[in-house]
This record gives C-alpha cells, structure tokens and sequence, in this order.
C-alpha cells in the first residue's frame, strides 16, 4: 500500500481475531479478519446469525478488544488504548446506531441527543441549539420534548442517527439500522445515512443481513461466515446510483 | 462530565426509582437522626456539667494559701520560698491578687466550725463567708428557697438542704425520695438561729508574750436570720470541708472568729490574715497564668484545672460511645446504599452500555454512581439531622416534664451546636459515599458488549 492510500485508509483490520470461551467450548466470533476501508465508503457486512457481523463491527466501535490482530481505525491502533482512550475514540471518532435504537426511555429526544455532548463537556446552550439542529435534520425538529416510547420506530431510529452524528465523527458504524422496521421506514433510513455518506463525506460501516438493502446502497459488500470473510466485492449495482459510491 | 451533568444525571436516575430512592434515603436519615440525637445529649450533659461546674468555681478559681500554713499540702514544696520567708496572706496581700492581670476578684476564705443553735437545740456545722458576688455566679443560689442576702453585711444567713432537714429533725430515709425543698423551707424562712463562735481580739501592746503573739479569745453569739434554703450544694466540690451554713462574707469577716492558722502564724501582729484566698478568675484559660503569678509572689496556689481536665475527658469517652452507638443505625443504613446502587446498576445495565457505546468514560460512570450515593447521602443527612434535632427536643421536653414533677429546676440536657450539624451531614455524605464505592467501580468496569445485549 503506498504513501496516498494509508492516508485515506478509514479502517484496516489485520488478522484480527475475537474468541472466547463459552464453557467447554471455544467460540471463534471473529477469526482471522483483515480488511481495508477507506475513508468515504459504504460498505455493508453481510452474512448470517452468529457469522461474526456484530462482533466485528464491535471491535471496530471500541466496545470490545481482539484477541488478536490488530484493529486500525484513522490511524490508531485500538488495541493499545487504554479504556479511558478507548472511551474519548468512541465518543468522538464514531458515531453509532443499533438495531433497537439504544434511546434511554428516561429522556427526551433532545436529552438523548445532547448526552454524547454531556460527555464530550460541551457548553449546556450550545449542546442544546446544535442537538436541536440535529434532530431538525433528520425531521423530528417538532419532537424535540417526546420519549422515546412516544415514537414510532423510525422515527426512534432516526433520533439515534441523529445522537450518533452529533459529535461529528468521520466514522458511522450501524448494526442492522432496519431490523426492527418496517420495509418503507428502513429504506428512508438507509436514504438518511446513504445521504450522510455523500454529502458529509462519513465513512459507514453497516451489518445487515438483508442483501437487497446492502445492492441499493453500500459501493462495497463483505461476506463473512463462521467469522471469517468470505468475499469483499465492490457492489457494481450501487454505483449506478446516482450520486452512489465508487 | 462536568460537575453539573453529573449532578444532573445523578438527579434524574434519583427521581426515576424515588419510591426506592426516598427509601433508602429515609434509612439513612434515621441513621442520621439516631447519631445526631445521641451526641446532642452527650453534648447536652456535658455543657450542663460545665455550666454547673464553672458556676461552682471549679474552673475559674485558685485558692491561694499562705506558706506559712501548710496543713493542707506536702511537706515542703521546692518552688518559692520557706514557709518561714514567705509573706503572710493578709489584706495587703488580697489587694494585691485582685490586682493581678485576669483576676475578677479575691476574697478571703472564712470557715470556721462551730455551734449553731436552733430552737434552743444546738448543731455542730462548718459555716463559710459567702461573696456577695456568689449571687450570680454559683446557680445553687438560683433557684434556692427563699432570697440571697439582702446586703452585703447583713446578719442573715443561708442553709443547705442537708442542714435545713437537720435543724427539722427529718432523716432522710435511704432510696426514699427527699422533701420537697419548698416545704422544707417553708418552716425555717424568716426564723432565728444563734451561732456561737470564738472571737480573737488583740491584747494591748502592753502584754507581751514570750516569743509568739498576744491575743485573747472571747465567746461571742450571733443571731442570724434564715433567709434561704438551697436544694443544691454550692460548695459540692469541697469534699469534706464544705460548708452547711453560709453568712455574707463581709459579716463573717466583721466577726474576726479565731482560724486555726491565728495560732500557728509566728509573725502574728495582730493584723489579720487569712488562711486562704480564693481568687476568681475572668477566663478559665487564664487560670494557670494566674496560679503562676501567685506562687510568685511567694505563695502556695491551686486550682482544679486537672479535675475539669478529667471531666472532659471522661465526656469525650461519653461522646465517642454514643458516637458509635448512634452511628450503628448509619452503618446499616449504608448497607441499604449498596444495595439500591447494586440494584441500579442492574436495572440500568443496558443504559450504562449505551452511555457507554456513545463515549461515556469508566470514569464518567463511576462519578455518576458517586453522585447518586453522595446526593442519598446529603438529602438523608439533612433529614436526619432536623429529625434528630427533633428527637433531642423531645426528649429534652419530656426531661423537664420530670424535672418539674420532681421538684428540679428545668435543665437544658441537649444540644445541636452548628458543627455536629455540619458534622453530621457530612459523615453521612462520606458513609454514603464510602457505599458508593463498590457500585461504581462494578458499574464502571461493565462491559459494554455484554451491557447492551442486556434485556
């Protein structure tokens, strides 16, 4: 790899692996990863249950460390951080949503998005008018003082990418962003982080299983089983897209 | 996080459980109560004994003696001068401790033994001279039957309870409960009583006496209106040479009764001196510099220093007892804390990985968890403390109710000073937060993977 493509490299694993023991039995999650993604791409982990999607996608977040192998994220290796580190890489180099939406019933719409900010000590006035904006832009600028159990699941869904983009990371990693919706919600979700992909220029990283969603929107599709990468192809249908990737 | 988000969170997550919050919280305020309750009447007590021991001079007073006269004390004392050299303890030598930086005042102390008689029947008793000060300086008088002296010489006089049960006949039975001092006084205010005495008057310069002075003794009597009767002793510090009959002292001094020390003194010129004075002083912190000063002047001077000294301690053995014994309802109080946060962190194991997948820190955590216990801790250290108070006050209430029926004069037996309340508060805080402490670094250190798989 030359000197041009290490500095738009977003993501490289190399041989990464996460194993742990459930009882008797040892459980390769991730098992022998390497994988290069640069900064701006789409692209989508495909596989079935327990084939090392979510796990992988974890080590890249930060929430969890490999067993071995290292992960590479803008240039850190995320193995060597400490938890504190590891704790101010997830709050400001990434930006995350889930399959359940991981909104904290207890707070409004406008808390859940401002509580990256808390984190990040951003000043209270400003956390509020920027997290306000946020919500604005993904439609829910009139939802600001709603629960979470007040919403519908997209529009959940889309106060999480809203939480998620809030510290402007370069990074968006999203585990199965449509699994609990429905088929029309889940595309204007992808059409939300599809456009934040091309307009912010945000490198995203999506698990999903549904290969359709992967065709319509990621410019590159990796195929894991039994934790181990199968194929990584670009996807020539993306990019017929307009303003679609590669 | 900042300071505020924390307390914030820290709120919010409170308010969102308050039944079981306002639970544990009230657990720790009656711990609380219970610590504060306890060292408010050990400090109560001990303010009372102060009170009543300052009053009775135990504090504030030296007794300073003559050398010359050491029936009282050891030997022979190294520091100052022979009993032979040192200056007699006369008027001159009063005038010039009452001058002495710090004193309030000093007087002589007259006590004599003698017969006293009460309806024609005699009594043997120990009578002192009385400062007219001691009206408002020594609480027996307070509260006694009947009134102080009238003036500052007059022939009247004061009996203690024991006295006044003796010149009545009345024999207090052991475990029975006493006269009521009212009625004891009641037959004797306003009557006579005679007292006997030996008075020392000079002989004319012409009759000497071989070596030794010249005087002659005369049996004198005095009649003496009671005036008052005093349920407490004021001289109850005096041990065996305390008084039952008390005269002003201007009166007993007018009376020149013969002191045993009149016949030891060598240098005896007929002028009067005392065998001991006692010496008032403004501050009790000033007491030592005050003995100094007397012993300087080349007599003997003691004062009781040590027995308070004993005193304070022994309350401060007290204090530290009820301490532990108050602080006992906050230990389990604190187990409550824990449990509550364990329980939190249980119920919250999901939320605690999404603020952790968002950025939250293991410290961010950790604070927040501390916040909560330390929040539990100050609002049921500020409950407790006013429950507390309110406990004391009732129990003080309900003191004086018995205090009245027995006759007592009513005694303030508690006390909430401004730093066992911020004392208090802040044990608590530091308990709760000590409780905290396994909570938070459990919640700290949760993994956040297993958190947010977590239903």
């Amino acid at each position: 790899m030359d000197g041009s493509s290490q500095s738009s490299l977003a993501i490289r694993t190399e041989n990464v692996c996460r194993h742990y023991q459930m009882g008797q039995a040892l459980v390769r999650a991730v098992d022998g990863i390497s994988i290069d993604i640069r900064a701006g791409e789409f692209v989508a982990l495909l596989g079935a249950s327990g084939s090392g999607k979510s796990s992988l996608l974890n080590l890249v977040a930060g929430l969890d460390r490999p067993t071995s192998g290292a992960v590479i994220v803008q240039g850190n290796n995320l193995a060597a951080l400490s938890r504190e580190e590891l704790a101010k890489y997830r709050l400001h180099a990434v930006g995350m949503v889930f399959q359940s939406f991981n909104l904290i019933p207890s707070m409004t719409l406008l808390e859940n998005v401002e509580l990256p900010m808390r984190f990040a000590e951003v000043d209270r006035h400003e956390r509020e008018e920027l997290a306000r904006q946020s919500l604005a832009r993904v439609g829910l600028g009139e939802r600001l003082a709603h629960r979470p159990m007040e919403l519908s699941g997209g529009e959940q869904q889309r106060a999480s990418l809203a939480r998620a983009l809030i510290n402007r990371p370069k990074l968006l990693l999203a585990d199965e962003p449509t699994g609990n919706l429905d088929s029309r919600t889940g595309s204007e979700i992808m059409e939300l982080i599809h456009s934040f992909n091309q307009s912010l220029g945000m490198t995203v990283l999506m698990v999903t299983h549904e290969q359709a969603l992967a065709e319509k929107y990621a410019g590159r599709m990796a195929h894991l089983a039994d934790g181990k990468l199968i194929d990584d192809l670009p996807n020539a249908s993306a990019s017929a897209r307009p303003g679609g990737a590669l | 996080m900042k300071l505020y988000d924390v307390t914030d969170l820290a709120v919010r997550n409170l308010r969102e459980s308050a039944f079981r919050n306002s639970l544990t919280t009230i657990g720790i305020a009656v711990g609380v109560a219970s610590l504060v309750a306890m060292l408010s009447l050990g400090i109560g007590l001990q303010q009372l004994a102060s009170r009543r021991l300052q009053k009775s001079g135990l504090f504030d007073t030296v007794v300073a003696t003559s050398r010359r006269d050491l029936r009282n004390f050891r030997e022979q004392r190294e520091d100052g001068p022979p009993p032979a050299n040192s200056p007699a303890l006369d008027e001159g030598a009063r005038q010039k401790i009452e001058h002495l930086p710090g004193v309030v005042e000093a007087y002589p102390d007259i006590r004599f033994v003698t017969e006293v008689r009460f309806e024609d029947k005699p009594h043997l008793t120990m009578v002192a001279g009385v400062p007219f000060s001691a009206k408002n300086n020594n609480d027996a008088f307070d509260g006694m039957q009947g009134s102080f002296f009238s003036s500052e010489a007059v022939p009247e006089v004061i009996l203690q309870r024991s006295f006044a049960e003796e010149l009545l006949g009345i024999t207090p039975k052991p475990g029975a409960d006493s006269t009521n001092i009212a009625e004891l006084a009641k037959p004797l205010l306003g009557k006579e009583l005679t007292m006997r005495y030996a008075e020392r008057t000079e002989l004319p310069s012409s009759v000497e006496a071989a070596g030794g002075a010249a005087y002659s003794v005369v049996s004198r009597q005095q009649v003496l209106k009671i005036v008052g009767v005093t349920d407490l002793d004021p001289e109850s510090m005096r041990g065996a040479a305390r008084a039952r009959v008390f005269l002003p002292l201007k009166l007993a001094q007018s009376l020149h009764v013969m002191q045993p020390s009149d016949t030891r003194d060598p240098s005896f010129s007929g002028a009067p001196t005392y065998p001991s004075i006692s010496v008032r002083v403004k501050d009790p912190n000033q007491v030592p510099a005050v003995e100094d000063e007397i012993k300087k002047m080349g007599f003997g001077a003691f004062s009781i220093v040590d027995a308070t000294r004993s005193m304070r301690q022994f309350f401060a053995v007290l204090d530290v007892f009820l301490g532990i014994f108050g602080s006992l309802a906050l230990a389990v109080a604190s187990i409550g804390i824990v449990n509550t946060l364990v329980m939190a962190i249980l119920e919250r194991r999901r939320e605690i990985g999404i603020m952790k997948a968002l950025g939250a820190s293991d410290s961010d955590v950790r604070g927040l968890f501390f916040a909560e216990a330390g929040a539990m801790g100050l609002i049921g250290g500020a409950v407790g403390v006013a429950l507390g108070w309110t406990i004391g006050r009732i129990i003080n209430f309900g003191t004086n109710i018995y205090l009245e029926r027995q006759h007592f004069p009513p005694a303030q037996i508690w006390s909430v000073p401004a730093w066992l309340v911020l004392g208090a508060i802040g044990f608590s805080i530091v308990v709760s937060l000590l409780s905290g402490l396994y909570p938070a670094a459990r919640a700290a250190r949760l993994d956040p993977v297993q958190a947010l798989r977590y239903e």
